[in-house]
């Protein structure tokens, strides 16, 4: 580990080869949950990156501190804890995305993919290699999760980021803002986002 | 490989002994740093509500505001009384519904003294984005304004009412005449003590 070709291997996992939302279909809850607008999805996208930087870090720091019998209850209350620093933090700072994303806050706490890159890597490997994982797995998540969110937004609303561009009136495909549409929204973007990458790579 | 401690019994309560006395700690740090701020953004909210609901006026509604029990509301009324160089001139009252599309709609309601609705805020909700939350458009909210409840039958249309519903927000829109509805019943209750109070 360390050399800059492998961390920046390791960062780009994320985003494409195994990103967790169109590849590996890690989180699925908040993804199908609140991506009903682009600007909820950036939102919950950009909470998870931070829980998940914060709490990579801490267990990167404090693994071998972590008996492997309580290693999951250890990691839980480490990732609650920083789910609800971010709580309170966006009631006291951004009321108006902490309205917006409600319950789905905490359920940051259940999202598989944070304890999943704390146990499968941040428990095993350095600092730095746990921090560059979160930001890639986290960028990774926030481009999926607002993706799906404009398009959702685009298709159902007739709108992105709350900007208006057709009339008030006008006939917009509300099936994809309703939790049908986003499995079926998310379904395309995945082949997509396949069929690209497959090529690309 | 990184080597782990060992999970005998001592390390494993010792470990995450330390581990939730520092989440405890650090959470009581932030809960105490942001208790401020989260009391101010509330504040801000309620004033830019009263603001939009309520007439020129210059007492401070928020201190002289108090609450009512209702019979059939679950939580206390907010009722903010508005006055103009001394002249009561309208009340702001938050009117809940629990029978929105996803839960909680919380309104605040802007009366004239007669009983006429100036103007209605949204300061909860968790509808539908593009349909539900619609409610909080003017094209909406134009239909209240000026009406008095006692006249105007706060029910969807489809229910009977005069209430125009949101298209594909039925739900929602029943939610938010209910929460009006409510509104106008602590208004007139608190109207009624106050005129034996002045009495």
């Amino acid at each position: 580990m360390g050399n800059s070709g492998e961390l920046k291997q390791n960062f780009l996992k994320g985003i494409i080869k195994e990103n967790p939302v169109f590849v590996m279909l890690l989180g699925m809850c908040p993804t199908l949950g609140v991506t009903s607008s682009a600007f909820n999805g950036l939102g919950m996208g950009l909470a998870t990156l931070f829980v998940l930087l914060m709490s990579n870090i801490v267990v990167s720091i404090i693994k071998s501190q972590i008996p492997n019998k309580v290693r999951i209850p250890a990691f839980i209350v480490i990732i609650a804890s920083f789910v609800t620093i971010v709580e309170m933090v966006l009631e006291a700072y951004i009321p108006f995305l902490y309205e917006q994303l409600g319950i789905f806050i905490p359920l940051i706490v259940v999202n598989c993919l944070i304890l999943g890159r704390a146990e499968a890597f941040a428990s095993k490997n350095n600092l730095m290699a746990s921090v560059v994982d979160a930001l890639g797995m986290g960028i990774g998540f926030v481009i999926a999760l607002t993706a799906l969110g404009a398009t959702r937004e685009i298709l159902g609303s007739g709108s992105i980021f709350e900007f208006r561009f057709v009339s008030e009136d006008a006939n917009t495909l509300i099936l994809f803002i309703l939790p049908p549409g986003a499995f079926v929204a998310l379904a395309y973007l995945a082949i997509a986002f396949n069929r690209l990458t497959h090529k690309v790579l | 490989m990184v080597k782990k401690k060992e999970s005998t019994l001592i390390n494993m309560v010792i470990v995450l002994f330390l581990i939730t006395l520092a989440a405890g700690l650090s959470l009581g740090y932030v809960n105490d740093i942001t208790l401020e701020p989260k009391a101010k953004a509330r504040l801000a909210k309620k004033m830019r509500a009263l603001n939009v609901v309520l007439p020129q006026f210059n007492n401070n509604p928020i201190s002289e505001g108090h609450l009512m029990k209702m019979a059939d509301v679950k939580d206390s009324v907010e009722i903010y009384p508005a006055a103009k160089d001394g002249v009561f001139v309208g009340a702001a009252v938050t009117g809940v519904s629990e029978r929105g599309y996803s839960g909680l709609v919380k309104l605040m309601v802007g009366f004239e003294p007669d009983g006429n609705i100036i103007n209605i805020a949204v300061l909860e909700q968790k509808e539908t984005p593009g349909l539900g939350t619609k409610m909080k458009g003017e094209k909406f909210l134009r239909q209240f304004r000026g009406k008095h409840p006692a006249d105007f039958d706060l029910k969807v249309r489809k229910d009977g009412g005069e209430v125009d519903a949101l298209a594909g927000a039925t739900i929602s829109t029943r939610a938010f005449s209910e929460a009006t509805q409510q509104a106008y019943d602590a208004y007139l209750a608190f109207r009624e003590r106050n005129l034996k109070s002045d009495k």
